[in-house]
């Protein structure tokens, strides 16, 4: 039986910034995910993976309009797939910028 | 996508010079100008353009390798070159790992698409150990073309 603090919740968000999941965002998500002690894992469609690794993100090659599903696993699950979710909806705070 | 769509083979670079930032971004940039993809006349606005990206945060993504790019308007497909430093390069890296592998791209402003397929890719590739390792001894730029191309051929990822 899993205790409480072994908590494990999951979230569909969708890539809503034009450049989709590219370096920079894939980093900033990293950045965030590395801040909780729970496992967080990154599912679009029947692969999985590890939200703490940008080479794994880039992998997914999420573009705009890509579901994705943020699964975090551990004792601040909760408070780590609402703030990751917030950092994709709102496009990763990203503008147009000549260098992306 | 496959390397093949986007690495400019001639301008493969089977042992890098230069040993800072700026100057080995330089040195790939100008084997894509001498290898014809893009013009002399660029190559200053293309080093500044790929050195402002990297203020924004560095692509060197961890594990000795980095993804140096910009778009610009002097493509109008996506271009690309790898490079290999033996002795390997200080890229302020997020892991803070010297890089050894490079891979530069070029993109045309209005193709976001093309540059998350290749970014995808690469990151696939590189995702095998092996195949990191035997990038990381290639000794000339022919080594780099064969392991490309049998990475091409899903040699490495099964």
């Amino acid at each position: 039986m899993k205790s409480m603090s072994e908590q494990s919740t999951s979230k569909e968000v969708v890539i809503t910034n034009p450049q989709g999941l590219h370096a920079r965002p894939a980093h900033a998500f990293v950045t965030l995910a590395s801040q909780f002690e729970s496992q967080i894992e990154v599912i679009k469609s029947d692969e999985s993976v590890n939200g703490k690794s940008i080479l794994s993100i880039l992998t997914l090659g999420a573009s705009q309009g890509t579901k994705l599903q943020i699964r975090a696993s551990g004792i601040d699950a909760a408070e780590a797939v609402i703030a990751l979710t917030e950092l994709v909806e709102q496009g990763f705070d990203e503008v147009e910028t000549e260098a992306s | 996508m496959k390397f093949n769509d986007f690495v400019c083979t001639s301008a493969i670079c089977a042992d890098l010079q230069a040993d800072e930032k700026e100057a080995v971004i330089a040195e790939l940039v100008a084997s894509l100008v001498e290898s014809g993809q893009v013009s002399a006349d660029d190559r200053d606005s293309i080093v500044q353009a790929i050195m402002k990206r990297e203020e924004l945060g560095s692509t060197g993504i961890g594990k000795g390798v980095a993804v140096p790019h910009t778009k610009h308007p002097s493509v109008d497909r996506l271009v690309g070159t790898v490079g290999v430093s033996a002795e390997g390069v200080d890229f302020n890296s997020l892991d803070g790992e010297k890089v050894l592998l490079f891979f530069m791209l070029l993109s045309p402003p209005d193709r976001p698409g093309d540059h998350l397929r290749a970014l995808e890719s690469i990151s696939k590739q590189l995702r095998d150990d092996t195949f990191c390792k035997f990038l990381k001894q290639t000794k000339t730029a022919e080594d780099i073309q064969l392991l490309l191309e049998e990475a091409d051929n899903n040699q490495f990822v099964s």
